[in-house]
């Protein structure tokens, strides 16, 4: 099954250090998910102080500065994993340097079919 | 033959064997509640040509092929799911090969028990996925013992399957790093079901799931005999049932353990408790089934010397709270410690639990205030303690016997 990996963190609770140690987990990270059949790394995102929202309702467009869910742990990035089960999409979770300092997300993704499988 | 034969055939195979082919279609498909339907249409068509037909040689057999027939219908009904479909035509064949060999279904049902208590299940649902899809529970039963309107548990349980299937829950062991935890989970599922039934013995629907839960853990430590917590846990089950006789007396009045008449303990159930705590104990280090069950061992000891083992109760609840940091273990442990050094002893240890606000609510914790003031000849702080004991009670048999501690301060 592929799942979507959430990473989802505390920004503010980042530190410099812990950014810097972040990064350098990260490299090791990122290497072995290259290894993997299937996995992708994805995309790192800026802070989600820079997130305009927008939302169409009845024919009118709001436009909102800020993330679309004031949450304490905001998204962050995400990665693709190509694993059997959610056991090993788990692991996967566990091994990425941000469950430490923010939480992961796992998403079944639909595939492409339509079909759940 | 007679309608009324193939039906006891058909439940008697339900009873036995419900489990064992649900766990075989589920590990297959994944989806549970699909192989739920299939299988209890099965049952139904059982019910209807058996009669007729006479029961089939091998009914697990028939039942099985009858259930996959329906999957196979299912599946080409949708038209989707071609994985769905593929292991369907393995299972087929497999099923083909087992009839003529006469072999006996492979049996799933660990992995099905690891699947209902998966972390990804909510903690609260485990319990009754497991005594929907091994024991065949309806969700009216189940609903009854956990005493949420039936509708609600129906589609919590419909959820719960669906998660498993679309989460992607991995029907098989776990692996060898994850496996105590997982393991732990389920053994809490099924205790918690025996809980139930244990309980509330006043409930006549009840006490039935706590013998289900019996069942279970003989079930799981048949499964997994290399597994010291299993045997820990149904021993620690068995201590407590082979007391269910004593625990009332003739009135239907409470009577707590130190009290019980030792000669309506069940010899046989303690026996095979011993013999289960022996063998956990000889096979591996001490999880918190096995340090409750031999707390239970040192405490039936009373029916050959006449006293508890309280020194060895207290040394077991003090390596339970390394393990478990529980309120509840601090308590149990202080109440016995009164028996060694005194209810001031036991008093001054139950201080830590001034400020636990789940303690506040919690009537054992009440209870054995209450107890342990009245022995230290305080009779007002006995008299308020066993008060709010009263107000937390549920139970008439054990609100009486409160009752009666408290007139007793009073007279």
């Amino acid at each position: 099954m592929r799942y979507m990996m959430l990473i989802c963190h505390d920004e503010t609770a980042l530190t410099p250090a812990v950014y810097k140690e972040l990064a350098t987990e990260y490299g090791a990270f990122l290497e072995a998910l290259a290894k993997a059949e299937g996995c992708a790394a994805g995309e790192r995102l800026q802070s989600s102080t820079l997130a305009t929202t927008v939302r169409q309702q009845d024919g009118k467009t709001a436009v909102l500065d800020g993330p679309y869910a004031d949450t304490k742990e905001q998204l962050a990035g995400y990665f693709v994993v190509d694993v059997p089960s959610l056991d090993e999409a788990i692991v996967w979770a566990k091994r990425c340097p941000s469950s430490k300092y923010g939480s992961i997300e796992i998403r079944p993704m639909l595939d492409q079919s339509g079909s759940k499988h | 033959m007679l309608a009324a034969e193939a039906r006891r055939a058909a439940e008697r195979s339900a009873r036995e064997s419900y489990g064992r082919i649900l766990a075989f279609l589920a590990a297959r498909t994944r989806d549970v509640a699909g192989a739920e339907d299939a299988l209890s249409d099965a049952f139904a068509t059982a019910l209807h040509t058996w009669p007729a037909e006479g029961v089939p040689d091998n009914p697990d057999a028939w039942l099985l092929t009858a259930a996959r027939r329906r999957l196979t219908d299912a599946a080409r009904h949708r038209q989707v799911q071609n994985v769905g479909q593929a292991q369907l035509q393995l299972m087929g064949e497999e099923l083909g090969a087992m009839v003529e060999d006469k072999s006996p279904i492979p049996d799933r049902r660990l992995v099905l028990m690891f699947a209902c208590a998966h972390p990804a299940i909510e903690p609260s649902m485990r319990t009754p996925l497991i005594l929907q899809t091994i024991l065949g529970l309806t969700s009216e039963d189940i609903a009854a013992a956990f005493l949420i309107p039936p509708k609600t548990m129906g589609q919590r349980l419909v959820r719960a399957k669906t998660r498993i299937r679309d989460a992607g829950i991995p029907l098989r062991l776990p692996e060898p790093a994850d496996l105590p935890e997982r393991l732990a989970a389920v053994l809490d599922a099924i205790y918690a079901a025996y809980n139930k039934g244990w309980d509330e013995a006043g409930d006549a629907a009840l006490p039935e799931l706590g013998k289900e839960a019996l069942w279970l853990g003989r079930l799981i430590v048949s499964l997994i005999p290399e597994e010291p917590e299993a045997k820990g846990m149904l021993a620690l089950m068995l201590y407590t049932s082979a007391r269910g006789a004593a625990r009332r007396n003739a009135a239907g009045a409470y009577v707590p353990l130190e009290e019980q008449d030792t000669t309506l303990w069940d010899e046989g159930l303690l026996a095979l408790a011993e013999e289960l705590l022996r063998q956990a104990n000889a096979s591996g280090p001490s999880g918190r089934y096995q340090l409750e069950a031999a707390i239970q061992s040192a405490h039936v000891t009373r029916r050959l010397t006449g006293r508890s083992n309280w020194r060895a109760v207290v040394a077991l609840y003090d390596h339970l709270f390394a393990l478990t940091h529980s309120p509840v273990v601090t308590l149990n442990r202080a109440v016995a410690r009164a028996e060694l050094d005194g209810p001031d002893a036991a008093l001054a240890d139950l201080a830590s639990l001034d400020d636990h606000r789940r303690m506040q609510s919690y009537q054992p914790y009440w209870a054995a205030k209450g107890h342990l003031f009245a022995r230290a000849g305080n009779a007002v702080a006995a008299a308020e303690a066993l008060t709010i004991a009263i107000g937390l009670t549920t139970d008439d048999a054990l609100k009486g016997y409160l009752k009666a501690r408290l007139s007793l301060l009073t007279h």
